[in-house]
Protein backbone atom coordinates (compact mmCIF):
# COMPACT_ATOMS: atom_id res chain seq x y z
CA UNK A 1 0.00 0.00 0.00
CA UNK A 2 2.52 2.33 0.55
CA UNK A 3 4.14 4.55 -2.02
CA UNK A 4 5.70 8.04 -2.22
CA UNK A 5 1.91 9.69 -1.61
CA UNK A 6 1.93 7.74 2.00
CA UNK A 7 4.43 6.88 4.43
CA UNK A 8 4.10 3.88 6.64
CA UNK A 9 4.98 4.03 10.54
CA UNK A 10 4.51 1.63 13.60
CA UNK A 11 3.23 2.88 16.38
CA UNK A 12 3.75 1.10 19.84
CA UNK A 13 1.17 1.93 22.85
CA UNK A 14 2.37 1.54 26.50
CA UNK A 15 1.05 2.40 30.51
CA UNK A 16 -2.34 2.25 30.06
CA UNK A 17 -2.12 4.49 26.65
CA UNK A 18 -3.32 0.83 24.72
CA UNK A 19 -6.64 1.18 25.99
CA UNK A 20 -7.35 3.91 24.31
CA UNK A 21 -6.26 1.88 20.84
CA UNK A 22 -9.08 -0.90 21.48
CA UNK A 23 -6.09 -2.54 23.70
CA UNK A 24 -3.46 -3.16 20.93
CA UNK A 25 0.32 -2.34 21.80
CA UNK A 26 0.97 -2.34 18.84
CA UNK A 27 -0.04 -1.02 15.03
CA UNK A 28 1.50 -0.57 11.77
CA UNK A 29 -0.24 2.61 9.83
CA UNK A 30 -0.59 4.32 6.46
CA UNK A 31 -0.76 7.61 6.35
CA UNK A 32 -0.66 10.39 3.56
CA UNK A 33 3.08 11.26 3.00
CA UNK A 34 2.13 15.09 2.94
CA UNK A 35 0.53 16.85 5.55
CA UNK A 36 -2.57 19.25 4.20
CA UNK A 37 -2.42 22.42 5.72
CA UNK A 38 -4.27 23.08 8.90
CA UNK A 39 -4.64 25.58 11.37
CA UNK A 40 -1.68 28.02 11.14
CA UNK A 41 0.52 24.92 9.68
CA UNK A 42 0.76 25.22 5.94
CA UNK A 43 0.73 21.84 4.08
CA UNK A 44 4.17 20.00 5.15
CA UNK A 45 6.14 17.01 4.80
CA UNK A 46 3.95 14.50 7.59
CA UNK A 47 5.02 15.16 11.00
CA UNK A 48 4.23 13.94 14.40
CA UNK A 49 1.72 17.26 14.68
CA UNK A 50 0.64 15.62 11.91
CA UNK A 51 0.27 11.94 12.94
CA UNK A 52 -1.30 13.16 16.31
CA UNK A 53 -4.24 14.46 14.40
CA UNK A 54 -4.51 11.87 12.02
CA UNK A 55 -4.70 9.33 14.91
CA UNK A 56 -7.17 11.01 17.12
CA UNK A 57 -9.41 11.44 14.11
CA UNK A 58 -8.83 7.66 12.57
CA UNK A 59 -8.51 5.67 15.11
CA UNK A 60 -10.17 7.05 18.37
CA UNK A 61 -13.95 7.08 18.46
CA UNK A 62 -14.71 8.66 21.62
CA UNK A 63 -13.16 10.35 24.69
CA UNK A 64 -10.28 12.05 22.54
CA UNK A 65 -9.24 14.38 25.66
CA UNK A 66 -7.38 11.22 26.74
CA UNK A 67 -5.14 11.39 24.10
CA UNK A 68 -5.15 15.08 22.47
CA UNK A 69 -5.08 18.29 24.09
CA UNK A 70 -5.07 20.60 21.62
CA UNK A 71 -2.16 19.99 19.03
CA UNK A 72 -0.45 17.53 21.55
CA UNK A 73 -0.75 14.95 23.73
CA UNK A 74 -2.14 15.83 27.34
CA UNK A 75 -0.04 15.64 30.22
CA UNK A 76 1.09 12.42 31.28
CA UNK A 77 1.76 10.90 28.16
CA UNK A 78 5.50 10.80 26.95
CA UNK A 79 6.09 10.23 23.04
CA UNK A 80 9.18 8.93 21.80
CA UNK A 81 10.31 8.10 18.07
CA UNK A 82 12.97 5.20 17.56
CA UNK A 83 13.20 4.95 21.34
CA UNK A 84 14.44 8.41 21.56
CA UNK A 85 12.22 11.42 23.53
CA UNK A 86 10.65 13.41 21.07
CA UNK A 87 11.91 16.89 22.65
CA UNK A 88 15.56 15.30 21.59
CA UNK A 89 13.95 15.21 17.94
CA UNK A 90 11.86 17.80 17.38
CA UNK A 91 8.88 17.22 19.08
CA UNK A 92 5.58 18.48 17.14
CA UNK A 93 7.83 19.27 14.21
CA UNK A 94 9.57 16.11 13.80
CA UNK A 95 9.37 14.51 10.41
CA UNK A 96 8.04 11.49 9.89
CA UNK A 97 10.55 8.88 8.09
CA UNK A 98 9.34 5.49 7.02
CA UNK A 99 9.75 2.90 9.65
CA UNK A 100 9.71 4.94 12.14
CA UNK A 101 8.79 3.76 15.47
CA UNK A 102 6.73 5.61 17.78
CA UNK A 103 5.87 4.79 21.05
CA UNK A 104 3.50 6.74 23.41
CA UNK A 105 3.51 5.89 26.89
CA UNK A 106 1.71 7.11 30.05
CA UNK A 107 2.81 7.74 32.99
CA UNK A 108 2.48 5.27 35.71
CA UNK A 109 2.00 6.32 39.67
CA UNK A 110 0.77 3.00 41.77
CA UNK A 111 3.34 0.78 43.78
CA UNK B 1 34.07 -6.88 58.16
CA UNK B 2 33.15 -9.76 60.62
CA UNK B 3 34.07 -13.37 59.57
CA UNK B 4 30.79 -14.72 58.70
CA UNK B 5 30.36 -11.88 56.29
CA UNK B 6 32.92 -12.98 53.70
CA UNK B 7 30.56 -16.24 53.45
CA UNK B 8 27.64 -13.93 53.44
CA UNK B 9 28.70 -11.99 50.72
CA UNK B 10 31.42 -14.21 49.29
CA UNK B 11 29.45 -14.86 46.10
CA UNK B 12 28.68 -11.10 45.10
CA UNK B 13 32.35 -9.92 46.32
CA UNK B 14 33.80 -12.31 43.78
CA UNK B 15 32.19 -10.84 40.93
CA UNK B 16 33.73 -8.73 38.05
CA UNK B 17 34.35 -5.27 39.41
CA UNK B 18 32.92 -6.37 42.90
CA UNK B 19 35.12 -7.64 45.60
CA UNK B 20 35.62 -6.18 49.01
CA UNK B 21 35.70 -2.33 48.34
CA UNK B 22 32.16 -2.86 46.95
CA UNK B 23 31.19 -4.63 49.53
CA UNK B 24 32.20 -2.01 52.11
CA UNK B 25 30.68 0.95 50.05
CA UNK B 26 27.28 -0.67 50.83
CA UNK B 27 27.86 -1.59 54.52
CA UNK B 28 28.34 2.24 54.87
CA UNK B 29 25.21 3.20 52.03
CA UNK B 30 22.59 4.83 53.98
CA UNK B 31 19.60 4.15 51.57
CA UNK B 32 16.07 5.73 51.89
CA UNK B 33 13.11 3.97 50.77
CA UNK B 34 9.74 5.97 50.91
CA UNK B 35 7.10 3.07 50.85
CA UNK B 36 6.58 -0.58 51.79
CA UNK B 37 4.25 -1.70 49.50
CA UNK B 38 4.16 -3.75 46.19
CA UNK B 39 7.59 -1.72 44.87
CA UNK B 40 8.89 -0.91 48.37
CA UNK B 41 8.88 -4.92 49.68
CA UNK B 42 10.90 -6.57 46.88
CA UNK B 43 13.17 -3.79 46.95
CA UNK B 44 13.94 -3.45 50.80
CA UNK B 45 14.20 -7.35 50.74
CA UNK B 46 17.07 -7.34 48.42
CA UNK B 47 19.32 -3.91 49.57
CA UNK B 48 18.77 -5.92 53.18
CA UNK B 49 20.23 -9.24 51.39
CA UNK B 50 23.30 -7.72 49.46
CA UNK B 51 24.23 -6.26 52.64
CA UNK B 52 23.42 -2.84 53.08
CA UNK B 53 24.42 -1.04 55.84
CA UNK B 54 21.31 1.45 56.82
CA UNK B 55 18.31 1.57 55.24
CA UNK B 56 15.52 3.71 56.28
CA UNK B 57 12.14 2.93 55.66
CA UNK B 58 9.00 5.52 55.22
CA UNK B 59 5.34 4.66 55.19
CA UNK B 60 2.30 5.85 57.08
CA UNK B 61 0.08 2.77 56.09
CA UNK B 62 -0.79 -0.65 58.15
CA UNK B 63 -0.38 -4.13 56.37
CA UNK B 64 -3.73 -4.89 55.10
CA UNK B 65 -5.00 -8.62 53.57
CA UNK B 66 -5.83 -6.51 50.21
CA UNK B 67 -1.93 -6.14 49.27
CA UNK B 68 -0.23 -9.19 50.40
CA UNK B 69 -0.20 -10.74 46.76
CA UNK B 70 2.50 -8.15 46.19
CA UNK B 71 3.65 -7.05 49.12
CA UNK B 72 6.05 -10.06 50.11
CA UNK B 73 7.63 -8.50 53.22
CA UNK B 74 4.34 -8.58 55.15
CA UNK B 75 2.95 -11.31 56.16
CA UNK B 76 -0.41 -12.54 57.92
CA UNK B 77 0.17 -12.48 60.77
CA UNK B 78 1.66 -8.94 61.06
CA UNK B 79 -2.18 -7.47 59.08
CA UNK B 80 -2.58 -4.27 61.27
CA UNK B 81 0.94 -3.56 61.66
CA UNK B 82 2.84 -0.35 60.50
CA UNK B 83 4.31 -1.54 57.75
CA UNK B 84 7.25 0.44 58.44
CA UNK B 85 7.90 -2.45 61.25
CA UNK B 86 6.49 -5.18 59.39
CA UNK B 87 9.06 -4.54 56.88
CA UNK B 88 11.87 -4.01 59.79
CA UNK B 89 10.92 -7.25 61.41
CA UNK B 90 11.47 -9.02 58.02
CA UNK B 91 14.84 -7.49 57.10
CA UNK B 92 15.95 -8.33 60.06
CA UNK B 93 15.32 -11.99 60.33
CA UNK B 94 16.76 -11.72 56.55
CA UNK B 95 19.72 -10.11 57.83
CA UNK B 96 20.48 -9.13 61.46
CA UNK B 97 23.11 -6.52 60.55
CA UNK B 98 21.49 -4.34 58.86
CA UNK B 99 20.44 -0.82 60.58
CA UNK B 100 16.86 0.12 60.15
CA UNK B 101 15.55 3.43 60.59
CA UNK B 102 11.67 3.36 60.85
CA UNK B 103 9.55 6.52 59.72
CA UNK B 104 5.76 5.48 60.29
CA UNK B 105 4.82 8.77 58.73
CA UNK B 106 4.08 9.97 54.89
CA UNK B 107 6.68 12.02 53.48
CA UNK B 108 5.64 15.91 53.44
CA UNK B 109 6.68 19.35 53.14
CA UNK B 110 7.88 19.63 56.39
CA UNK B 111 10.10 16.42 56.82
CA UNK B 112 10.89 16.19 53.36
CA UNK B 113 14.02 17.76 54.07
CA UNK B 114 15.16 15.91 57.62
CA UNK B 115 13.94 12.34 56.98
CA UNK B 116 15.61 12.56 53.49
CA UNK B 117 19.17 14.77 54.17
CA UNK B 118 20.85 12.07 55.75
CA UNK B 119 20.51 9.02 53.53
CA UNK B 120 22.98 9.00 49.99
CA UNK B 121 19.79 7.27 47.93
CA UNK B 122 16.33 7.64 47.79
CA UNK B 123 14.28 4.61 46.40
CA UNK B 124 10.51 6.03 45.06
CA UNK B 125 8.43 3.20 45.87
CA UNK B 126 5.15 5.58 46.82
CA UNK B 127 1.64 5.15 44.42
CA UNK B 128 0.70 9.01 44.25
CA UNK B 129 1.76 11.90 42.28
CA UNK B 130 1.80 14.38 44.61
CA UNK B 131 4.30 12.71 46.76
CA UNK B 132 6.28 11.36 43.46
CA UNK B 133 6.72 15.49 42.77
CA UNK B 134 7.28 16.30 45.96
CA UNK B 135 10.11 13.10 46.60
CA UNK B 136 11.75 14.61 43.41
CA UNK B 137 12.04 18.82 44.49
CA UNK B 138 13.60 17.36 47.42
CA UNK B 139 15.98 15.45 45.78
CA UNK B 140 17.04 18.46 43.55
CA UNK B 141 17.57 20.56 46.59
CA UNK B 142 19.32 18.24 48.42
CA UNK B 143 20.89 17.09 45.59
CA UNK B 144 20.42 13.23 46.24
CA UNK B 145 20.08 10.89 43.25
CA UNK B 146 16.38 9.32 42.69
CA UNK B 147 15.70 6.19 42.01
CA UNK B 148 11.91 6.20 40.75
CA UNK B 149 9.48 3.11 40.28
CA UNK B 150 5.92 2.64 39.47
CA UNK B 151 3.78 0.03 38.60
CA UNK B 152 0.23 -1.06 37.58
CA UNK B 153 -2.37 -3.90 35.88
CA UNK B 154 0.57 -5.47 34.09
CA UNK B 155 3.07 -2.51 33.53
CA UNK B 156 6.26 -1.10 34.87
CA UNK B 157 8.23 2.05 35.14
CA UNK B 158 11.79 2.80 36.21
CA UNK B 159 13.90 5.66 36.09
CA UNK B 160 16.50 7.39 37.81
CA UNK B 161 16.35 11.24 38.19
CA UNK B 162 18.74 14.16 39.57
CA UNK B 163 21.71 11.44 38.07
CA UNK B 164 25.44 12.19 38.40
CA UNK B 165 26.31 12.78 35.09
CA UNK B 166 30.60 12.44 34.69
CA UNK B 167 30.02 16.26 33.13
CA UNK B 168 29.34 17.21 36.99
CA UNK B 169 25.60 18.11 35.65
CA UNK B 170 22.40 15.88 36.93
CA UNK B 171 20.29 14.56 34.54
CA UNK B 172 16.61 15.50 34.25
CA UNK B 173 14.38 15.37 37.62
CA UNK B 174 11.05 14.02 37.62
CA UNK B 175 9.51 17.55 36.98
CA UNK B 176 11.80 17.82 33.58
CA UNK B 177 10.14 14.75 32.17
CA UNK B 178 7.00 15.38 33.48
CA UNK B 179 6.13 18.85 33.41
CA UNK B 180 2.14 18.81 33.76
CA UNK B 181 0.75 15.88 35.92
CA UNK B 182 -1.89 14.14 34.60
CA UNK B 183 -5.25 15.00 35.41
CA UNK B 184 -6.49 13.10 38.16
CA UNK B 185 -9.36 10.95 36.35
CA UNK B 186 -6.45 9.61 34.68
CA UNK B 187 -4.67 8.11 37.27
CA UNK B 188 -5.48 4.46 37.99
CA UNK B 189 -4.75 3.62 41.21
CA UNK B 190 -4.18 -0.50 41.99
CA UNK B 191 -7.31 -0.92 44.14
CA UNK B 192 -9.45 0.39 41.28
CA UNK B 193 -7.71 -0.88 38.13
CA UNK B 194 -5.43 -3.99 39.37
CA UNK B 195 -1.71 -4.84 39.67
CA UNK B 196 0.29 -8.02 39.11
CA UNK B 197 2.56 -9.07 41.96
CA UNK B 198 5.10 -10.16 39.90
CA UNK B 199 5.11 -7.01 37.80
CA UNK B 200 5.69 -5.00 40.87
CA UNK B 201 8.33 -7.09 42.14
CA UNK B 202 10.19 -7.14 38.71
CA UNK B 203 10.46 -3.17 39.20
CA UNK B 204 10.67 -3.21 43.06
CA UNK B 205 14.11 -5.38 42.39
CA UNK B 206 15.19 -3.49 39.46
CA UNK B 207 14.99 -0.41 41.82
CA UNK B 208 17.63 -2.37 44.32
CA UNK B 209 19.47 -3.77 41.95
CA UNK B 210 20.01 -0.04 40.45
CA UNK B 211 20.52 1.77 43.92
CA UNK B 212 23.47 -1.00 43.93
CA UNK B 213 24.92 -0.06 40.53
CA UNK B 214 24.62 3.08 41.99
CA UNK B 215 26.30 2.70 45.03
CA UNK B 216 29.08 0.47 43.74
CA UNK B 217 29.68 2.38 40.50
CA UNK B 218 29.07 -0.53 38.25
CA UNK B 219 27.76 -0.69 34.18
CA UNK B 220 26.08 2.42 33.30
CA UNK B 221 27.29 3.78 36.68
CA UNK B 222 30.56 3.74 36.54
CA UNK B 223 32.82 6.39 36.99
CA UNK B 224 34.56 6.42 33.65
CA UNK B 225 31.06 6.28 31.90
CA UNK B 226 29.17 9.41 30.70
CA UNK B 227 25.71 8.48 32.45
CA UNK B 228 22.48 8.29 29.80
CA UNK B 229 19.03 9.20 31.44
CA UNK B 230 17.06 6.28 30.54
CA UNK B 231 13.69 5.17 31.10
CA UNK B 232 12.94 1.57 31.40
CA UNK B 233 9.56 0.66 30.65
CA UNK B 234 8.00 -2.96 31.16
CA UNK B 235 5.18 -5.15 30.18
CA UNK B 236 4.51 -8.12 31.36
CA UNK B 237 2.42 -8.52 28.13
CA UNK B 238 4.13 -6.86 25.45
CA UNK B 239 7.05 -8.72 23.19
CA UNK B 240 10.12 -7.49 24.34
CA UNK B 241 8.98 -6.93 27.72
CA UNK B 242 11.44 -3.92 28.13
CA UNK B 243 12.52 -1.40 26.07
CA UNK B 244 15.51 0.59 27.18
CA UNK B 245 14.13 4.85 26.21
CA UNK B 246 16.43 7.60 25.87
CA UNK B 247 15.56 10.88 27.50
CA UNK B 248 15.57 14.73 27.55
CA UNK B 249 18.72 16.40 29.47
CA UNK B 250 17.90 18.44 32.48
CA UNK B 251 15.34 21.49 31.28
CA UNK B 252 16.67 24.69 31.93
CA UNK B 253 12.94 26.39 32.26
CA UNK B 254 12.57 23.50 34.51
CA UNK B 255 10.85 25.22 37.87
CA UNK B 256 12.77 22.63 39.90
CA UNK B 257 16.51 21.32 38.63
CA UNK B 258 16.63 24.35 35.82
CA UNK B 259 16.91 27.29 38.95
CA UNK B 260 19.14 27.75 41.62
CA UNK B 261 16.73 27.36 44.59
CA UNK B 262 14.14 26.39 42.52
CA UNK B 263 13.68 22.93 44.50
CA UNK B 264 13.67 23.99 47.88
CA UNK B 265 11.18 27.00 47.47
CA UNK B 266 8.66 24.45 45.84
CA UNK B 267 9.22 22.29 48.76
CA UNK B 268 8.71 24.84 51.14
CA UNK B 269 5.48 26.06 49.64
CA UNK B 270 4.11 22.33 49.35
CA UNK B 271 1.18 22.75 46.98
CA UNK B 272 1.99 19.12 45.53
CA UNK B 273 -1.92 18.11 46.68
CA UNK B 274 -3.28 21.11 44.47
CA UNK B 275 -0.70 20.91 41.66
CA UNK B 276 -1.96 17.46 41.39
CA UNK B 277 -5.59 18.27 40.89
CA UNK B 278 -6.83 18.41 44.49
CA UNK B 279 -7.38 15.77 46.97
CA UNK B 280 -8.41 12.52 45.48
CA UNK B 281 -12.17 11.63 45.88
CA UNK B 282 -13.07 9.12 48.38
CA UNK B 283 -14.87 6.76 45.79
CA UNK B 284 -16.59 4.85 48.69
CA UNK B 285 -17.74 7.97 49.98
CA UNK B 286 -18.99 9.23 46.98
CA UNK B 287 -21.02 5.86 45.93
CA UNK B 288 -23.08 6.15 48.86
CA UNK B 289 -24.17 9.37 48.59
CA UNK B 290 -27.60 9.75 48.49
CA UNK B 291 -29.33 11.21 45.25
CA UNK B 292 -32.29 11.06 43.22
CA UNK B 293 -33.35 7.94 41.42
CA UNK B 294 -31.05 6.17 44.29
CA UNK B 295 -31.98 3.13 46.16
CA UNK B 296 -30.80 1.43 49.12
CA UNK B 297 -29.46 -2.15 49.61
CA UNK B 298 -32.26 -3.11 51.43
CA UNK B 299 -34.67 -2.19 48.56
CA UNK B 300 -33.26 -3.89 46.52
CA UNK B 301 -32.79 -7.15 48.53
CA UNK B 302 -37.08 -6.24 49.27
CA UNK B 303 -37.60 -6.19 45.43
CA UNK B 304 -34.77 -8.16 43.63
CA UNK B 305 -37.38 -10.49 42.14
CA UNK B 306 -39.83 -8.39 40.29
CA UNK B 307 -36.78 -5.80 39.01
CA UNK B 308 -34.58 -6.34 36.46
CA UNK B 309 -30.77 -5.59 38.10
CA UNK B 310 -28.25 -4.65 35.82
CA UNK B 311 -24.50 -4.85 36.67
CA UNK B 312 -22.57 -2.39 34.76
CA UNK B 313 -18.72 -3.38 36.17
CA UNK B 314 -16.18 -5.40 34.14
CA UNK B 315 -16.19 -8.92 32.93
CA UNK B 316 -13.86 -9.89 35.15
CA UNK B 317 -15.36 -8.33 37.86
CA UNK B 318 -18.46 -9.87 37.18
CA UNK B 319 -16.58 -12.98 37.08
CA UNK B 320 -15.23 -12.84 40.67
CA UNK B 321 -19.02 -12.45 42.45
CA UNK B 322 -22.35 -11.21 41.15
CA UNK B 323 -26.17 -11.73 42.44
CA UNK B 324 -27.71 -14.64 40.75
CA UNK B 325 -30.51 -12.57 38.79
CA UNK B 326 -28.15 -9.88 38.37
CA UNK B 327 -27.80 -9.20 33.83
CA UNK B 328 -23.96 -8.04 32.91
CA UNK B 329 -23.89 -5.04 30.86
CA UNK B 330 -20.05 -3.39 31.27
CA UNK B 331 -20.49 0.24 31.64
CA UNK B 332 -18.95 1.23 28.23
CA UNK B 333 -21.21 -1.09 26.01
CA UNK B 334 -24.40 0.28 28.26
CA UNK B 335 -22.99 3.54 27.35
CA UNK B 336 -22.86 3.06 23.95
CA UNK B 337 -26.40 2.27 23.84
CA UNK B 338 -28.39 2.63 26.87
CA UNK B 339 -31.52 1.36 25.34
CA UNK B 340 -30.78 -1.35 24.26
CA UNK B 341 -30.25 -3.13 27.84
CA UNK B 342 -33.76 -1.90 29.13
CA UNK B 343 -36.40 -4.99 29.95
CA UNK B 344 -39.43 -3.78 29.02
CA UNK B 345 -42.22 -3.74 31.53
CA UNK B 346 -39.92 -3.88 34.47
CA UNK B 347 -38.50 -1.30 37.24
CA UNK B 348 -34.22 -1.25 36.43
CA UNK B 349 -31.71 -1.26 38.78
CA UNK B 350 -28.40 -0.66 37.90
CA UNK B 351 -25.36 -1.50 40.75
CA UNK B 352 -21.61 -2.03 40.77
CA UNK B 353 -18.91 -2.43 43.22
CA UNK B 354 -18.93 0.88 45.21
CA UNK B 355 -21.98 2.65 43.33
CA UNK B 356 -20.07 5.21 41.41
CA UNK B 357 -20.02 3.43 37.35
CA UNK B 358 -23.67 2.94 38.50
CA UNK B 359 -24.74 6.61 38.75
CA UNK B 360 -23.39 6.82 35.50
CA UNK B 361 -25.18 4.38 33.86
CA UNK B 362 -28.27 5.12 35.70
CA UNK B 363 -27.86 8.87 34.67
CA UNK B 364 -27.38 7.54 30.72
CA UNK B 365 -30.64 5.37 30.58
CA UNK B 366 -32.66 8.43 31.77
CA UNK B 367 -31.80 10.31 29.68
CA UNK B 368 -32.19 8.13 27.38
CA UNK B 369 -35.53 7.30 28.13
CA UNK B 370 -36.71 11.18 28.57
CA UNK B 371 -40.04 10.23 30.11
CA UNK B 372 -40.66 7.49 32.19
CA UNK B 373 -37.04 7.80 33.50
CA UNK B 374 -38.08 6.90 36.74
CA UNK B 375 -38.49 3.11 36.27
CA UNK B 376 -34.43 3.80 36.39
CA UNK B 377 -32.97 3.77 40.15
CA UNK B 378 -29.62 2.80 40.68
CA UNK B 379 -27.94 0.93 44.36
CA UNK B 380 -26.09 3.31 46.67
CA UNK B 381 -23.01 1.84 47.90
CA UNK B 382 -22.89 -1.34 45.40
CA UNK B 383 -22.29 -4.45 45.84
CA UNK B 384 -19.80 -3.45 48.66
CA UNK B 385 -22.96 -2.17 50.52
CA UNK B 386 -24.35 -5.71 50.03
CA UNK B 387 -22.06 -7.50 51.35
CA UNK B 388 -22.11 -5.47 54.46
CA UNK B 389 -25.71 -4.86 54.93
CA UNK B 390 -27.44 -7.51 53.16
CA UNK B 391 -25.42 -10.91 52.84
CA UNK B 392 -21.97 -10.65 55.29
CA UNK B 393 -20.93 -13.89 53.11
CA UNK B 394 -21.09 -12.16 49.45
CA UNK B 395 -17.62 -12.22 48.33
CA UNK B 396 -15.97 -8.66 48.57
CA UNK B 397 -12.72 -7.98 46.65
ZN1 LIG C 1 13.88 19.30 36.41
Amino acid sequence: MEDEKTITVKLVFGGGVEVLFSNKRNQSITIPAQAPASGSHPSRPADLRYLILWMSESLLTDRKELFVDGETVRPGILVLVNDTDWELEGELDYELQKGDEVVFISTLHGG
Amino acid sequence: MPLEDYKRYGRQMILEDFGLPAQLKLRNARVLVIGAGGLGCPALQYLAAAGIGTIGIVDPDEVDVSNLHRQVLHTSLRQGWPKVLSAKAAIESINPAVHVIPHITSLNSTNAFPVISSYDIVLDCTDNPPTRYLISDACVALDKPLVSGAAIRYDGQLCVYNLPLQSGDRGPCYRCLWPTPPRQEEVGTCEEIGVLGTVTGMIGVLQAQTAIQLIVGLGPYAPNEVGVPTLLIYSALASPMFRSLKIRPKRNDCPACGREGGARELVEKGEYVALCGGMREDLEGSGKRKGQGRVGVKELEARRAEVDVLDVRSKEEFSICHLPEAHHVPLNTLLHDPLAQLSPGKDTYVMCKLGNDSQVAARALRDALGSGADRVKDVVGGLRAWSREVDQSFPMY
